[in-house]
């Protein structure tokens, strides 16, 4: 039964093959993204194995330069021996290719870069020392070294020999020195941050507030002497508060600062190390897969709800999270409404006709309308027009600093809004169109008014198409970048929009966004490489977040269309 | 639609009081009135509430307007006063002048007295006099900037001096008032410099830069001579007290040449080249640089900047001193520059500006834009900008021939001196940078070789042209587009007629969410991914790529052949409409041996590494992040619009069709060929359109996976800047209402209303569709 290649030929299977083929490339586009998105992103919070070896490159053709190397292996590729010697390392170019493996070196503060490519063939005796110790600290990235000392106001409380690895007891006795003090001093930077953040944060706007009261007094001609006297009263105490928390802060200061530890880097390189400065502090190679698995938690929970350092490389990303979400719902409060009023209106109130085809024809073709068209119109109306008019009207004594004349929240969520409405309009009307006439006839009939018919019959029927399209809206607005970067998204904002400084919802504040998050570390960091990691795992969480919306708004439809699949008989 | 009130609820409300029905009663009649009366006002304000949702949308539109017009109004002039000023009968003018408010005007007269005044009337604020040596004349002026105010007298007895006039302003402590005090000083000294020996000097040109300063002039017997000073400041000059720490480093050249003949003189902004230009209009220009060197004395280009029995009138620089805007006694201002073609020099006349056929008698060049303002024998003014060669304003100002002129730093006033005295008008000139022809024509730039297309919209420097051209952006945007369609159609179209026709319902059930998915990833991560994934994966397996657009059509064939061999016990395992399934795992294995075999491919035929060969052997530029990642990122992203509206319209064919074609006879690949294609094709064109919008208004995967720089370049290893991703890198910097934001306002316009229009074509031709098969 062979078939002919001809007859093959004839029947079309081919083409129809390749067309399945083109499906297929599809799928595999997708879930590959997908999972190179969370591999990418997922791993980067694992604890890795630290590597101390001896690299010996060649400098010219007769000698070598050997230097230890201690780091964390990040990914190695093949290169041609052409490009090796072009940039100055004189390989032998009979080989064609050599393997180079970069590294993660860490200690920019010693070295000035921490990230190098190296030459797999020239690495020897490599180890992984049980004792080597990670430090994630606050400043400078990751330290990797030796523990040799711990000190307390420059007296030496513990010291361990560095070399003696074997020695588990006294390189355990002074691990457990140095973690017992680190847990001290961030119990201690916990409460440096609280006042430093909040309450100074506190104290700051109460003045700025005292401020603008007196401008705006003095503008409207009413700042009699009590008036002015009562302000500075008010600041007066401000500032009292403020010098005895200075007061504290300096005591934290000194206590915090009271220890150090020395360790030893590659090349016998010694580093005082403030325990001020640590976040974490880890020995890989020792840790167990169950230690290593709270380790890679602990760093996910970080990552999850802790703020960025080090221009946003490293720690976490709460502030654009927290952004985003309050970006989407303040939008949420606008849009529904206004979708649904406008959906109603084409479908249950307008008199169908040419003009209610052509008007939808349009709301349609404005989902498709380029979203940084929406961001020009947001910059230009709401925030110079209508902001700045506001600004005039109602916060006259902070001028010439715009309140709402400056991109921010309130006009981010709105532009928005404004992107989104086409999408629920069209899924309301949808909702609505897929209900029978026969309900409503049947409610009209019974006596009640069109009203009456909408309030209590259609609209609860139509509601899951409504949340649909709601949550579409959202999913499209959480992913969106390119109009928000015009109307209030910044890549480091001082504080939340959501406060404990009145009036607590801070609508003129620029805000953080996990998409802009990913636009500007991944392209405008000074340490792409060191950011690499931490936007492929913000660009996973952003694809999870969209893809749970969008996966609940098809399941929603579905719901939806089964439930009315018996009325349509 | 009226509604009796309702009996049933009536009878609800009656029944617990009494069995007898009351209609009338008044709790019954107030909560009709109430139910009817909430049934109007909720109309009422969905009514309003709809329809201002609508019009709300389409105010965008509206607005989007509203900001780009501006740029396409001309200009206006209104006149302020007219006035004698004080002595203007005494001596003539030699240079009217205006203050960066527009509140001071400045006349320097033939005596060499600056009479500031003020322009709203005339009034004198003060009057200074230069200290010209005993029994002298001005036989020559020139100026080295407006905004420099540093003025050159040429004296007969063949001294020069270098007189600055500026304005200080204070102000006052109570009411914050400005006070604006004109002053005149002397920063290379209040000392003549002898230039000639005794002869008048006739012509001169200036120019300083910081503490430097070049001075040329030439003499009645046609002497030129060039003078090049710098102020040397004491290091000791915090101790001196003495006063005068200044001392000069001149340097000398006198011109061997006769430059006989010459009226004006110029210095180019560059400080190399030199101008004699006589009143016939030729023009003689010297190396400065070799001058003062002594290397060379010879014109670099002698030639006539008019026909012959045309002479010059006005000859002044534009702003940054690089065109020489020669205007003539037919009415006609010509820009001339210079252009470095390779080793030679030459002047190019560029274009040129024509009113009437009067001769032009006044020629003023605005200080901050490249504008400048005529005005002709017979009293008509006009304001021209040179880069966009348009004509912002023609209006017949003057009774009588003008005298001289002056226009504000601002643009926004001017001076016109006539033998009826002097008016002051103010000029309303926003945008005059823009044209049609500066938009989307090629542009002879100032320097450039020849007219080009370039988008350059600010530079660190005030006198930089600014260039607005769209059609580098225009053209980066269709390319990027065109990339992304070349993916993203035949991937899209043809999984569309596979999953709509083909696939297996089960199949189809899991495949679509997948693809809507695909849809609804943000833009941001796949801008990310091929910025920052896919770039570099790119460039180091170019030939892995190229590998894959041959070798997986041929497998996908094979593949084919292959499984219609397999005995029919194991073909039937699998059922139909399920090839895409088998087709992963054949598709997986010869990527993956597409990528594995471009390493010894690259060894043979391109030295090892394709990438290398490319930009090495084959001399083609190749940036990291280019077409071809965009291409792929981008038609990535468009891939499920098309994808679901062309497979919904493939889809929804009426199958009574396709079983009557295959009832006939047909195979499933005939049938739809023949059938299902042609009557679904209006779909899928309305796919192709919808997805061509999407692709061309796309700004954050273009922000992140091109380099963003606007080059006109069909190149595929090249980058491009787009129409939206230039708005997006621009606007923020951009100062409100200025041109550049407004001509930002006008891309945004643009972008709309093609990816409206693209869309709206496309959502008509579904419309009609869907009526033709409800009709089939």
């Amino acid at each position: 039964m062979k078939l002919r290649f001809d007859k093959w030929l004839a029947t079309g299977t081919p083409w129809i093959w390749l067309n399945a083929g083109a499906v297929a490339i599809s799928i595999i586009m997708v879930i590959g993204l997908l999972l190179l998105l969370t591999v990418r992103g997922m791993h980067h919070f694992w604890p890795k194995d630290v590597m101390q070896a001896y690299y010996s490159p060649p400098v010219n053709s007769a000698e070598r330069l050997t230097t230890q190397v201690i780091g964390e292996f990040v990914e190695s590729e093949s290169v041609i021996s052409q490009q090796i010697a072009s940039s100055g390392i004189p390989v032998d170019e009979a080989q064609e290719f050599y393997e180079r493996q970069l590294m993660k070196l860490g200690n920019r503060d010693l070295t000035g870069a921490d990230f190098s490519w190296v030459l797999t063939d020239f690495i020897a005796e490599i180890e992984y020392p049980e004792h080597l110790v990670v430090l994630e600290r606050r400043e400078w990235g990751n330290f990797y070294g030796f523990l040799q000392a711990v000190r307390e106001n420059d007296d030496t409380v513990i010291s361990v020999d560095y070399r003696d690895q074997s020695d588990t007891e006294a390189q355990n006795q002074a691990w457990q020195e140095f973690t017992a003090r680190l847990e001290r001093a961030q119990v201690l930077h916990a409460e440096i941050y609280r006042i430093e953040n909040q309450e100074i944060g506190e104290i700051n706007y109460g003045v700025e507030r005292l401020r603008l009261q007196l401008r705006r007094l003095q503008l409207d001609g009413r700042d009699t002497d009590a008036a002015t006297a009562e302000i500075n009263a008010q600041q007066a105490a401000l500032e009292a508060e403020y010098a005895a928390l200075q007061e504290n802060l300096l005591n934290l200061y000194d206590q915090i600062n009271r220890d150090t530890a020395i360790f030893m880097a590659a090349n016998e390189r010694e580093g005082e190390i403030e325990f001020a400065d640590i976040v974490r502090a880890y020995r890989p190679n020792g840790m167990n897969l169950w230690a290593k698995a709270a380790g890679y938690l602990a760093k996910l929970g970080e990552f999850l709800t802790d703020e960025p350092r080090e221009a946003n490389t490293e720690g976490g990303i709460f502030p654009a999270i927290f952004g985003t979400v309050m970006m989407v719902l303040l939008m949420s409060v606008f849009v529904t409404p206004f979708g649904v009023v406008a959906a109603v209106y084409l479908r249950e109130y307008a008199r169908q006709g040419f003009l209610t085809r052509v008007i939808r024809i349009a709301v349609n073709n404005l989902a498709g309308v380029p979203s940084v068209v929406y961001g020009v119109f947001g910059l230009g109306f709401f925030i110079y027009i209508i902001g700045g008019e506001i600004d005039q009207l109602f916060y006259p004594e902070a001028l010439p600093a715009p309140t709402f004349g400056t991109p921010g929240l309130l006009w981010a969520s709105i532009t928005l809004a404004l992107l989104t409405v086409p999408v629920v309009i069209v899924a309301t009307e949808e909702g609505l169109a897929r209900i029978p006439r026969s309900v409503r006839e049947g409610s009209l009939a019974l006596g009640a008014t069109q009203f009456e018919t909408l309030w209590r019959v259609v609209l609860p029927m139509a509601s899951p198409a409504m949340m649909t399209g709601l949550i579409l809206a959202v999913a499209r607005a959480a992913g969106e970048v390119a109009p928000l970067m015009l109307v209030g998204v910044v890549k480091l904002a001082p504080a939340l929009p959501l406060d404990g400084n009145y009036p607590y919802l801070h609508l003129e504040q620029k805000f953080m966004h996990l998409g802009f998050h990913i636009y500007d570390v991944g392209f405008q960091s000074p340490n792409i490489e060191a950011a690499r990691p931490l936007v492929f795992a913000t660009a996973l969480l952003l694809v999870i977040i969209i893809a749970l919306l969008n996966f609940s708004a098809v399941a929603l439809r579905n719901h939806l269309r089964e439930k009315y699949k018996s009325l349509d008989v | 639609m009226a509604i009796e009130p309702n009996q049933g609820q009536a009878q609800d409300a009656g029944l617990e009081s009494s069995p007898v029905l009351n209609m009338a009663s008044s709790r019954l009649q107030f909560r009709r009135k109430l139910r009817h009366f909430t049934d109007r006002a909720a109309k009422l304000a969905i009514a309003v509430g709809g329809i201002g949702v609508i019009v709300a949308i389409l105010l965008i539109f509206l607005y989007l307007f509203y900001e780009v017009i501006p740029l396409f109004k001309a200009a206006s002039v209104e006149k302020l006063n007219q006035y004698q000023l004080q002595g203007a009968d005494q001596s003539p003018t030699l240079h009217l002048a205006i203050e960066e408010q527009s509140e001071i005007g400045m006349r320097l007269d033939q005596s060499g007295t600056f009479l500031f005044f003020t322009i709203a009337d005339g009034a004198t604020v003060s009057e200074i006099d230069v200290a010209l040596p005993a029994a002298t004349t001005i036989t020559a002026f020139t100026i080295d900037t407006e905004e420099s105010g540093i003025v050159a007298l040429g004296l007969s007895n063949g001294e020069v001096v270098i007189a600055d006039y500026g304005y200080s302003i204070s102000y006052a402590q109570t009411d914050n008032s400005r006070t604006i005090t004109p002053v005149v000083s002397y920063p290379f000294g209040t000392e003549p410099y002898q230039l000639f020996a005794g002869q008048a000097v006739t012509a001169l040109a200036l120019r300083t830069r910081g503490e430097s300063m070049l001075l040329a002039g030439s003499n009645s017997a046609g002497q030129g001579s060039l003078v090049r000073m710098s102020k040397q400041t004491s290091l000791f000059a915090a101790f001196n007290a003495a006063g005068d720490v200044n001392s000069f480093e001149t340097t000398v050249a006198n011109i061997p040449l006769s430059v006989s003949g010459t009226t004006q003189m110029f210095i180019e902004g560059d400080q190399r080249w030199l101008y004699f230009v006589a009143a016939n209009g030729l023009i003689r220009i010297l190396d400065m640089q070799a001058a003062l060197n002594n290397q060379a004395f010879q014109f670099e280009i002698e030639m006539f900047l008019t026909e012959d029995g045309v002479r010059p009138t006005r000859i002044s620089f534009l702003l940054g001193g690089i065109s020489l805007l020669v205007a003539d006694d037919n009415g006609v201002v010509a820009q001339w520059f210079l252009i470095r073609d390779g080793q030679q020099t030459r002047l190019q006349r560029v274009r040129e500006f024509s009113l009437a056929e009067d001769p032009i008698a006044a020629l003023a060049p605005e200080q901050r834009r490249k504008n400048f303002v005529t005005a002709n024998a017979a009293g008509e003014v006009a304001i021209y900008n040179s880069t966009a060669h348009r004509q912002v304003l023609s209006e017949r100002l003057l009774e009588s021939r003008p005298l001289a002129m002056a226009i504000s730093p601002r643009g926004d006033a001017l001076l016109i001196e006539s033998a009826d005295g002097i008016g002051a008008w103010h000029v309303a000139n926003e945008h005059p940078e823009v044209s049609w022809q500066a938009l989307w024509d090629k542009v002879w730039y100032e320097s450039y070789e020849e007219p080009e297309y370039i988008w350059q919209s600010s530079a660190a420097t005030t006198e930089f042209e600014p260039k607005y051209s769209f059609v580098p952006l225009a053209f980066g945007t269709l390319k990027a587009a065109f990339y992304a369609m070349l993916v993203a159609a035949p991937l899209a179209i043809c999984g569309a007629i596979f999953t709509g026709y083909f696939m297996a319902p089960a199949m189809r059930r899991k495949v679509k969410p997948l693809i809507e998915l695909m849809g609804a990833l943000p833009t941001v991560v796949l801008g990310f991914l091929a910025g920052l994934w896919l770039a570099p994966f790119v460039e180091k397996n170019l030939l892995g790529i190229f590998n894959i657009l041959i070798i997986l059509p041929i497998a996908i064939l094979l593949a084919s052949f292959l499984w219609m061999q397999l005995p029919h016990n194991w073909r039937h395992r699998i059922p139909e409409g399920w090839e895409a399934g088998i087709l992963i795992p054949v598709i997986l294995l010869f990527g993956y041996l597409s990528f594995a075999l471009a390493t010894p491919l690259e060894h043979i035929f391109f030295n090892g590494d394709l990438r290398f060969y490319i930009s090495n052997d084959l001399g083609i530029t190749y940036d990291q992040r280019n077409a071809m990642v965009v291409g792929f990122a981008m038609g990535f992203a468009v891939i499920p619009n098309i994808f679901s509206i062309a497979e919904d319209a493939i889809f929804t064919v009426p199958r009574h069709l396709t079983y009557g074609s295959l009832a006939l006879g047909a195979t499933p690949w005939q049938s739809l060929y023949r059938v299902v294609l042609p009557t679904a094709s209006p779909g899928i064109f309305s796919a192709l359109m919808i997805g061509m919008g999407r692709a061309v208004g796309e700004t954050m995967i273009v922000l992140m996976a091109t380099g963003n720089t606007p080059i006109m370049d069909i190149n595929i290893f090249e980058g491009m800047r787009t129409l939206a991703a230039n708005i997006a890198v621009e606007i923020p910097e951009s100062e409100v209402s200025s041109t550049h934001y407004r001509i930002l306002f006008l891309a945004a316009l643009v972008l709309f209303m093609f990816t409206f229009a693209v869309n709206t074509i496309a959502e008509i031709v579904r419309q009609r569709l869907r009526g033709k098969y409800s009709t089939i």
